[in-house]
């Protein structure tokens, strides 16, 4: 297996995994409020339930970038070797995924934590409640579009 | 140090904040045609007691109450110490009355008050057996210093000053060394507002600089020595000086009645701690449900008191605090 690889392995490994911790944690910090919520008003399991699994979509990303740049690369099929510069660009593209996968999970689930409190507060404000810390997918979204097209642009390079 | 995260017990106290009373409940209880109705509409909110309203007198529903509060928030923290500070009153209030106790030989029982950071029976001990050294430094001190004064001078009031002052400098003391705001700014506000009612209090029956250098705690926001001064030239001397401070919509109060003012008082706290709405993860929103339903049941309390003495209305409106919800 040549380093190119090694490279581009390590960039989807970063992409699962630093986007997957930040989902953990963010659900994690989500559940704690929703647990509070239902502690004393177990009605609204549903809604806090949504609320919490917000912060989890960034894990999912995460998931699908190291897919499909194992598969471009073909570690899960075919010839893996490549260049290093090749692989050092599969590296790159997959970075803003885990980056931005880490930050926005954990800002999203800050976000998510209010909310819990608003619902809480006022369950009739639940769509409100839900918008504002779907705000923060925006920004995981466009790392996702970003890593998508970069994996998609490298493997098309000779 | 990054303040420690709570997010369960915040998110647990937003749903409880729900049942706190609203001014639109506390109107309905001013309307009242008896403290008899009053206390149904009370029940209909919960407030039964503890055998679920039979046979209970009203100090000991509120009193429940109070208990309620804070076995809900502290089984919330992993600090049982967590919220001492709003408790110090309390081991004050036990140890003034353990000494007066003591000193005349009297035999009542429910004068002290549970739920303090140390037990009655350790207070009355220590006061009873002339040894404090089971009670905290500062505590032990004052409760010397008030024994020595009441057997030597039998002056309930200068006793009252000592103990009164060692409570204030505890609370501020407590206050000080918290990580949270809100509890570094209830020790600081409960300190000031204090001198200032002792102050406007002892300006009223002309006491003297020795009464001040002995009542006043020292806090950040008032100038003890300067307020001692102007209240030793009377009460205008005092609204010259508050005008001067973060205080100066009290003076306004102050010349309306001292029950404007204690209502201002109340409504000072209720108004800083009404931005802890809007934190969901620091102690903050936790300590802030303590003093909002510490100023509900004082709420509640005046108001039943009124029915039973037959007041007005707006007698008892007049008197009742800001909700914080």
């Amino acid at each position: 297996m040549s380093m190119g690889t090694v490279w581009a392995l390590l960039g989807a490994a970063l992409s699962a995994l630093l986007a997957g911790a930040g989902s953990a944690i963010g659900v994690g910090k989500a559940g704690q409020a929703a647990a509070g919520v239902i502690t004393e008003d177990p009605s609204l399991f549903s809604k806090v339930l949504i609320l919490q699994l917000l912060p989890g979509t960034q894990g999912i990303y995460g998931l699908l970038i190291a897919f499909i740049t194992l598969t471009n690369i073909g570690i899960m099929g075919g010839s893996a070797d490549m260049s290093v510069q090749k692989g050092m660009l599969y590296f790159a593209a997959c970075l803003p995924m885990a980056v931005v996968g880490l930050i926005s999970a954990i800002c999203q689930a800050k976000a998510a934590v209010a909310s819990i409190g608003l619902v809480a507060k006022k369950p009739d404000q639940f769509g409100k409640a839900m918008i504002l810390p779907a705000m923060v997918e925006t920004y995981a979204i466009l790392a996702l579009l970003v890593s998508i097209l970069s994996i998609f642009g490298v493997s098309a390079l000779a | 140090m990054p303040e420690k995260q709570y997010t369960y017990a915040v998110a647990r106290i937003r749903a409880k904040e729900n049942a706190l009373l609203n001014d639109a409940f506390m109107e309905q209880l001013i309307g009242a045609a008896s403290e008899r109705e009053a206390l149904s509409l009370l029940s209909e909110k919960g407030w039964k007691g503890r055998n679920n309203g039979s046979g209970e007198s009203v100090q000991d529903i509120l009193s429940y109450e109070e208990e309620k509060t804070f076995d809900t928030v502290l089984s919330m923290v992993d600090d049982p110490h967590a919220f001492d500070v709003f408790l110090l009153k309390r081991d004050y209030h036990n140890l003034k009355a353990a000494i007066k106790l003591t000193v005349s030989s009297g035999q009542i029982d429910d004068i002290f008050v549970e739920g303090g950071t140390i037990p009655v029976e350790r207070i009355r001990t220590a006061v009873s057996q002339q040894d404090f050294s089971s009670l905290p430094d500062a505590m032990a001190e004052a409760g010397k210093e008030a024994t020595d004064e009441l057997l030597h001078s039998r002056d309930g009031q200068a006793c009252d000053v000592i103990i009164d002052r060692a409570s204030l400098r505890a609370i501020r003391e407590a206050a000080r060394s918290d990580h949270n705001s809100l509890i570094r700014r209830y020790g600081e506000l409960t300190v000031a507002l204090s001198d200032i009612k002792t102050a406007v209090r002892g300006a009223d029956i002309a006491k003297d600089m020795t009464f001040y250098s002995r009542a006043l705690a020292e806090c950040d926001t008032i100038d003890i020595k300067r307020l001692s001064e102007a209240a030793c030239l009377g009460r205008d001397r005092i609204y010259d000086y508050l005008e001067n401070t973060r205080y100066k919509d009290a003076v306004e109060k102050l010349k309306r009645s001292f029950f404007a003012f204690e209502k201002w008082c109340n409504d000072s706290l209720m108004d800083s701690i009404r931005t802890e709405l809007y934190h969901p993860f620091t102690i903050g929103p936790l300590a802030a449900y303590i003093l909002a339903r510490m100023s509900e049941i004082s709420n509640v309390r005046i108001i039943l008191t009124g029915k039973e003495n037959d007041l007005p209305d707006t007698m008892i409106r007049e008197r009742i605090s800001k909700t914080y919800v």
